[in-house]
């Protein structure tokens, strides 16, 4: 049976070059780059050099990037840190109602803690704009945190016009780019970006990895406690296997970002328009202004996890926002601030292509999805025909 | 997370579909929480549920319950039908996930939907 891999927003194969770059530091360099000695220094090089392949991608310095286990614990590491550091000049965070939730349940956390947070709502298509920031900031707001891109349906925010009106007002600006980079450009100088958190295995790297572009002059306290690693950032030994194979992916990925954004995007084209001909269905996300691998649509009338269930029989691996996927009654809080029905955001299906993704794979996947849905509505009770 | 019973309901759901004659024709469930199932019951003179069908809008236990429901009371007299417990049919899919329990209680709750419709319009034609 054809195996066909659509959930690269999840996660990413691990690109045979990043692998070959890292089996050194999986083998053979097993030193602690904090050792004085050579087998400490031989790993301390895999390091520097994977640091300047990170600040190559972003357009900042190697100094500005600290490692971290995940994109979540560089979103953790922004967002409590600013609160932490600045919390004398104000307890006032702004976010959108479409973030991960590595960033809405870290500003929950801080609500509890006494902050005021902001959670400012989305157009249709999932998008917030810069005004909506302008009108919400206040004399106390100390941190904007707000996402290059949504993970469920695509959706690139106004970032650099963001960006700008933060700093009209001198507020720091942090934005979770863990599905943009290698996607779409990211450049945090000219994008005016004061933290950006980014993860390897969305871009063909390991999982276990991320890093946080922290802009110099912002010296935030370390999340996690200990040595000196990472300049005091973030203690704990470098995974330095993982931390190589980051660099290697991201130079892979920016390397080559324009003519595989471009290559994708026919796809993610081909597939939106064949998922269009199914009657009574509707696309989830901005029609334009979307991540180049990401297509979301809801099937009205029948039920997302069903779906998943019988692509998985097809070969075909999606996603859902449905209830059934997300482990609560409630469907992806991303549809639901959209302004979607809980209906129709339960008959949601995520498809992210990766780099290996074929025109074969997508003609497939169209034709398997028309015949499911019409299997699925025959047998739903909401379905008419 | 499902069992080989609950996928070989879920890709083979038996009964499924509305059934001609029904006498008894039961609805639960809202689709906001994302699950509906329909019953359809036929009963014979003698009280015993001669075909049964669903239709279910919902997840993969949603419809493997409701699939094992119908197979489960086909045959029976309806004073059984109302026996079956949501327990009974988890059992007879050799288990659910935790959180599809929920998708057993509105099995049971259609076929005893559906056995009340039939009441209802027993009572009905009696009167």
């Amino acid at each position: 049976m054809r195996k066909i891999y659509l959930d690269n927003a999840a996660t990413t194969a691990l690109s045979p070059k990043v692998l070959e770059a890292m089996m050194p530091y999986l083998t053979t360099v097993y030193g602690n780059p904090s050792s004085v000695h050579a087998f400490g220094q031989e790993a301390k090089k895999g390091l520097d050099a994977a640091r300047d392949q990170v600040a190559a991608a972003l357009n900042c310095t190697p100094g500005e990037v600290i490692f971290t286990g995940c994109g979540t614990e560089s979103d953790n590491t922004a967002i409590l840190g600013v609160a932490e550091k600045y919390k004398n000049k104000g307890k006032h965070i702004i976010t959108s109602s479409v973030e991960h939730h590595a960033v809405l349940h870290t500003c929950e956390h801080l609500q509890k803690q006494g902050y005021d947070v902001t959670y400012l709502p989305v157009d249709e298509y999932g998008r917030v704009t810069a005004e909506q920031v302008r009108e919400a900031l206040r004399e106390d707001t100390i941190l904007v945190t707000i996402m290059f891109a949504n993970n469920e349906v695509g959706t690139i925010m106004p970032i650099p016009e963001i960006a700008a009106v933060c700093h009209e007002k001198s507020v720091l600006f942090h934005t979770d780019a863990v599905q943009a980079i290698g996607h779409v450009p990211v450049d945090v100088k000219a994008m005016d970006i004061d933290m950006l958190s980014l993860s390897a295995h969305k871009f063909h790297g390991p999982k276990g990895v991320g890093a946080l572009y922290c802009r110099k002059g912002i010296k935030l306290p370390s999340y996690i406690m200990g040595g000196a690693q990472e300049k005091g950032r973030r203690a704990g030994t470098e995974n330095v296997a993982g931390i190589v194979g980051l660099g290697a992916a991201i130079k892979l990925a920016c390397d080559n970002l324009s003519e595989n954004a471009a290559k994708m995007a026919i796809l993610r084209d081909r597939l939106m328009r064949g998922l269009a001909e199914i009657p009574e269905v509707k696309l989830n996300g901005h029609p334009t202004e979307r991540l180049p691998n990401n297509v979301n649509y809801s099937m009205k009338y029948i039920e997302g996890e069903s779906i998943l269930l019988k692509l998985d029989l097809s070969g075909i691996a999606a996603s859902s926002g449905s209830a059934c996927t997300s482990g609560s009654l409630d469907p992806s809080h991303v549809l639901l601030a959209m302004g979607l029905p809980h209906e129709i955001a339960h008959g949601s299906v995520r498809l992210t292509l990766g780099d290996d993704t074929t025109q074969e794979d997508i003609d497939y996947t169209i034709e398997q999805l028309k015949e499911i849905v019409a299997y699925l509505r025959a047998m739903s009770p909401l379905y008419k025909g | 997370m499902y069992t080989e019973k609950v996928l070989d309901h879920f890709n083979n759901p038996r009964n499924l579909g509305e059934i001609e004659g029904a006498n008894g024709i039961g609805m639960v469930g809202n689709a906001k929480c994302g699950d509906i199932m329909q019953m359809f019951i036929k009963v014979n003179d003698d009280g015993i549920i001669e075909d049964v069908g669903f239709k279910t809008f919902g997840c993969g236990a949603a419809i493997a319950t409701s699939s094992m429901a119908t197979e489960m009371i086909k045959g029976k007299k309806v004073e059984d039908a109302l026996k079956l417990s949501n327990s009974a049919v988890v059992e007879a899919l050799e288990g659910l996930p935790p959180q599809k329990i929920h998708c057993s209680v509105l099995a049971e709750e259609a076929v005893k939907a559906a056995v009340e419709d039939y009441e209802k319009r027993k009572a009905e034609k009696q009167a």
